[in-house]
């Protein structure tokens, strides 16, 4: 499908492909991730449900047909698509690179080389708290993806990893 | 004030910046305030007694002009700057006092800037850019020409006593040697003019327009009676007005022609204030850019600083061969994020300054890729869909004909979407990566393969089913996104490009 433009008479260089960029498996996320993407959904879905029970109260539509359809896309948010979107969810770590790969409709695959990395953060929601989970940030000096989230990793791995990539960061010398 | 311009090394007493700068400070609020104070006048004295207010309103005025004053003063007085041995300090605050020092070696570029009250007291602006993104700058207003001069010498030459303790660096230019550069790009007068041509506002015009529909009152006759054209016509070209219908047209042709004018005059006047005297240098501690009319900026920019170049031109210049070239940086350049360095110019012209700049431009036998086919198909669908799309309540709420505009533009964005798609191209060298997009007005960007921080492929729903992605490259101070590639050629890409920057650590880059 590449299409080239051919312009050439000397012929194009080869180009270096890395082997294990495709090939690679990801590795998944905590398990617990799915249950804090619950919750997390379970909380956004409250207030339409609430809404629609309010709706329902006003009896403007005959009953249930309001409450019902909110209920069952609700249900569908909360049970359904965190699983998903667990599984849509990976990294992959190299020697050198940190992999992300998330989102279900709009897929980003990012890779951080170690090297340009500028500061790292491991941060904890209340929810995430609560399950142990934690969530690293790679901060780099690109406009684009300033800065790289990896939710969802153990809170003890979130704080391996980020010792691990802070010793491959060489210290500038002053 | 402490005395003259001080010298380059050790200096380490607390100085301030120069008296005059609460002079401009006042003149500026002054100039701020006309304007408050002009239209206090007409809605005040709107009715006449005008003696008899302006004794209520004078002291008013007065008074605040006064603390403007005041506080002005105070701030001078409170604002003290140090140059120590590892850092400049500034510490400010009438009330509540701030300090801060910027460590030399985090300083970037240092930039002197003269707007147009300080240049008529010889005084300048100096910016200390750090890449902390224009308001976290540290600044210093004013200085004198000397002083600022000497200012940034010092800065330079504190930096290179810190390279040159790293072993492997170039032995530091003296400063003298650091001031004469070799002149890149300079504009004369006549390219000042055909970029001032090109520069045609059609902003300007419709504001021009509302405004004489907003504003017509303070004319002497009303702007779009066509009729009173033909009266002020009436003088020397009274035969006009017998022509009825044809004397009217000929007023709206008038009332245009007027308005492109000023829409005409407008670019001229703009780039002649911005462009004036537009010189680029190469130096030894790197790019060197003066212009301005009125205000008069200095900028230095290190040539390693410059994370990519950009190439851009306007459909109209095109034809005629004009390009612009921008330099992508950390540091902003006067609110855009990246700093022009030739405006106007043949690519031949160009071609230098990219070299200068560790770039090189794209060779003859560079293999260039097109974006993929489906991206070609549905990027044109989905252009024409949203005109066709746009028809339907057209054609239930319009007369007949005038269905014919969305169609006719859906045709014309299918048309040019699917022609435009072979220009959308990309390659990569050695130590680059191009980017290029439109017919039009075609846009290429070229950067370097070990100054990008990252990389991403993103595909959106469509994309996932059609096989294609977006390659985002993270680029320090600017966006670098190749759209609509072929999925296992933006693999391969990202591949390539990632093995090009773990070669190298950032702090190597400097």
């Amino acid at each position: 499908m590449d299409e080239v433009i051919p312009a050439s008479p000397v012929p194009a260089q080869p180009q270096a492909v890395s082997a294990h960029d495709d090939g690679e498996a990801l590795t998944s996320l905590h398990p617990n991730h799915v249950s804090a993407l619950r919750v997390e959904a379970t909380l956004v879905s409250i207030p339409f449900i609430v809404g629609a029970l309010v709706l329902e109260g006003a009896a403007l539509l005959p009953p249930a047909v309001i409450i019902v359809p909110v209920v069952l896309l609700a249900l569908a948010v909360i049970l359904r698509v965190p699983l998903r979107r667990h599984h849509a969810r990976g990294y992959a770590m190299s020697a050198d690179r940190l992999r992300v790969v998330r989102g279900l409709l709009f897929r980003h695959d990012t890779v951080v080389p170690f090297g340009r990395v500028q500061h790292i953060d491991v941060s904890q929601g209340p929810i995430e708290r609560f399950f142990g989970l934690a969530t690293l940030t790679l901060h780099t000096a690109g406009t684009h993806n300033a800065s790289v989230r990896l939710p969802g990793l153990g809170e003890q791995l979130a704080r391996d990893m980020r010792e691990e990539i802070r010793s491959h960061i060489k210290r500038e010398t002053l | 004030m402490t005395g003259e311009a001080p010298p380059a090394r050790a200096q380490s007493t607390a100085q301030r910046t120069d008296p005059r700068s609460f002079l401009v400070r006042g003149l500026t609020m002054l100039g701020q305030l006309a304007v408050p104070i002009a239209l206090a006048m007409v809605t005040i004295f709107d009715d006449g007694e005008f003696a008899e207010r302006l004794l209520y309103f004078l002291p008013l005025v007065l008074a605040v002009v006064g603390a403007n004053f005041a506080i002005a003063y105070l701030r001078w007085l409170r604002l003290t700057y140090t140059t120590g041995a590892e850092d400049i300090r500034v510490e400010s605050g009438i009330v509540s006092r701030a300090a801060r020092s910027v460590p030399y070696e985090r300083i970037q570029d240092v930039s002197l800037e003269q707007k147009f009250i300080p240049r008529l007291l010889g005084l300048v602006e100096v910016k200390f850019e750090t890449g902390a993104g224009g308001a976290d700058d540290l600044k210093l207003a004013y200085l004198s020409e000397a002083q600022g001069e000497a200012l940034r010498r010092l800065v330079r030459a504190r930096r290179e006593d810190e390279a040159a303790q790293t072993p492997g660096e170039d032995a530091a230019p003296s400063a003298v040697a650091d001031e004469a550069g070799e002149v890149l790009f300079a504009m004369d007068g006549r390219r000042l003019l055909t970029l001032g041509l090109f520069e045609f506002s059609l902003a300007a015009v419709a504001v021009l327009f509302g405004a004489t529909q907003q504003f017509e009152f303070l004319l002497p006759f009303d702007f779009w009676d066509f009729d009173e054209w033909r009266h002020v016509l009436a003088g020397p070209g009274a035969w006009l007005a017998g022509l009825g219908f044809a004397a009217q047209v000929i007023g709206a042709v008038i009332a245009s022609l007027s308005l492109i004018a000023l829409g005409f005059a407008t670019g001229l006047v703009r780039t002649l204030l911005r462009d004036w005297g537009f010189v680029l240098e190469k130096t030894a501690r790197g790019f060197r850019r003066r212009r301005g009319l009125f205000t008069r900026t200095d900028v230095v920019m290190p040539v390693h600083r410059v994370q990519a170049v950009e190439l851009g031109t306007g459909w109209l210049r095109y034809r005629f061969g004009w390009h612009g070239l921008k330099f992508v940086s950390l540091a902003q350049d006067a609110g855009s994020l990246s700093h022009v360095v030739a405006p106007l110019a043949q690519l031949d012209e160009i071609d230098p300054i990219i070299r200068a700049a560790g770039f090189a431009p794209p060779a003859a036998d560079l293999e260039w890729h097109r974006a993929s086919r489906n991206y070609r198909f549905d990027s044109a669908a989905l252009e024409g869909g949203f005109f066709a799309l746009a028809a339907i309540p057209v054609a239930v709420f319009a007369p007949a004909p005038f269905v014919l505009i969305p169609l006719a533009l859906a045709g014309m964005a299918i048309a040019s979407s699917l022609y435009g798609w072979q220009f959308h191209r990309h390659a990569l060298s050695a130590k680059q990566i191009f980017a290029r997009r439109g017919w039009f007005s075609p846009r290429t960007q070229l950067a370097s393969r070990v100054k990008l921080h990252s990389v991403e492929i993103a595909q959106g729903p469509i994309a996932q089913r059609r096989g294609y992605a977006t390659l985002h490259l993270g680029l320090a101070g600017g966006a670098l996104a190749i759209p609509g590639i072929p999925l296992a050629r933006a693999r391969e890409l990202r591949g390539a490009i990632i093995e090009s920057i773990a070669a190298k650590d950032f702090s190597q880059l400097a």
